[in-house]
């Protein structure tokens, strides 16, 4: 917190002359057009995500052809791994009715994360903690929906608080830890672990690349030239490192979101 | 973390509070992809690969069924060869048996022959042998009545006589004969 607030005093506050990292001020999104208040850089990025997933689904899924080719083969190897890694593993025989949503709840997410380091767009949509929170949220609707249409009303809330086969005392602990886990803390870290690990991505990214502009460029100076080039590098190597953590991300919401309906749909797991 | 959102809420940006207008997107934009993605194309793609599964098991399944066909040809191919190498076998010791019967038969039939020859050759000679031992005897009888004729000076003409005296005297002749042997 006192950094935070450090950092956001310093933002303000910030001579010319002395370097100042960046701080929450990265995240802010004045409209791009003056006068259209909710047409930000988030709002563009995130409907320019919605048309090259669509537009990439369409050419490689509209017409598919027994012996894939191009474009298919792209598709296909994205919708494989969905199945084999995501889907298989939480839903078993149910996963192919549930690919629909999981595939784009993984290829939404991952193009909302790769906009952090395409150049000159270069910001992470899930950075903005609402999209994530939609994407949750949904999940938490239907996970909710799902369970009480499967194990019934009182059978959805029993088999997730009580589960069979435990010393009765045992309960007066869980039941109250595993509603607080499931129905509290779950929706609430499914979207903030994507929000968090977009935010902090993003921070050292712009950290590490302002490190290289303010050393070489700003205020080249022989001593600081060094660091200049370290922040360079750093800013390369990170950025090698974040696409890993785009991916894995979106990989880890989809693989929760599969979770959380397969938790619904069968009590025993 | 009250404070902290306090204090940040003065600088106009928590970022742990959603932006209506953002959520307002969000839910647009994704329910698209879930409608375009997730509700026309994955049936696409699904359909495609379930023919495509298809596919490959029916061309494994032909392919199977091509091999099991082509091992009965081959099996029934081995037994005829078999059968064919059997009926040769069997025809050659047929074969061999039937010679060697041929060549006894025409080794009996050369003996055979052979005998018959010798004995017809025989009986030739013992007649040859008769024939000239009558013709002889004849001779021998003209010529000793010839030579006792002009010996004796009278002739002997008296057929009947001449011939006993020349059968009294081959008789004694062979009598001698018989004797000095």
């Amino acid at each position: 917190m006192n950094t935070l607030t450090v950092l956001a005093s310093g933002a303000s506050g910030a001579s010319e002359d002395v370097f100042t990292p960046p701080g929450l001020e990265l995240f802010d999104a004045p409209p791009l057009i003056s006068g259209v208040a909710w047409f930000t850089k988030p709002v563009l990025l995130a409907i320019l995500s919605t048309l090259i997933v669509v537009i990439f689904c369409w050419s490689a899924f509209a017409k598919p052809k027994l012996v894939p080719r191009g474009i298919q083969n792209v598709g296909e190897m994205g919708y494989m791994f969905v199945r084999d890694q995501v889907a298989r593993p939480f839903l078993g025989k149910d996963a192919d009715r549930w690919m629909g949503l999981l595939l784009s709840i993984f290829f939404m997410v991952w193009i909302w994360n790769l906009m952090g380091v395409i150049p000159v767009l270069q910001f992470p949509v899930a950075s903005h903690i609402a999209f994530p929170i939609v994407l949750a949220a949904t999940i938490y609707i239907l996970k909710i929906y799902l369970g009480i249409k499967h194990q019934g009303p009182i059978g959805y809330f029993k088999n997730m608080m009580f589960p069979p086969g435990l010393p009765k005392p045992i309960y007066f602990l869980l039941a109250p830890i595993e509603f607080l886990s499931n129905l509290i803390i779950a929706p609430f870290t499914h979207a903030v672990r994507l929000f968090a690990n977009m935010f902090a991505g993003h921070i050292i990214l712009a950290f590490f690349s302002l490190v290289g502009f303010w050393f070489l460029f700003e205020k080249l100076t022989p001593l600081g030239a060094g660091l200049g080039v370290v922040g360079v590098v750093m800013t390369i190597a990170m950025t090698g490192f974040e696409m890993f953590i785009q991916f894995l991300q979106a990989f880890l919401f989809a693989m929760l979101a599969a979770m959380y309906i397969g938790n619904s749909l069968h009590a025993d797991h | 973390m009250k404070l902290a959102a306090t204090l940040l809420a003065a600088e106009g940006s928590n970022p742990l509070l959603p932006h209506t207008y953002e959520l307002v997107v969000g839910v647009f934009a994704f329910a698209v992809v879930v409608i375009v993605v997730g509700k026309i194309l994955t049936p696409r793609i699904q359909k495609a690969l379930a023919e495509r599964t298809e596919a490959i098991e029916g061309g494994i399944k032909k392919a199977e069924d091509a091999q099991a066909e082509a091992q009965a040809v081959l099996k029934q191919y081995h037994d005829q060869l078999q059968a064919a190498r059997q009926e040769a076998a069997r025809l050659r010791d047929e074969a061999r048996e039937q010679g060697a019967q041929i060549k006894a038969d025409l080794q009996e039939e050369a003996r055979a022959e052979a005998q018959r020859i010798i004995a017809a050759a025989h009986a030739q000679i013992e007649a040859d042998k008769q024939q000239a031992l009558a013709q002889l005897r004849a001779e021998i009888g003209r010529l000793s009545t010839d030579l006792a004729g002009r010996i004796v000076g009278e002739s002997l003409e008296d057929e009947a006589r001449q011939r006993r005296i020349v059968d009294r005297f081959l008789e004694e002749l062979e009598n001698t004969n018989a004797a000095v042997r």
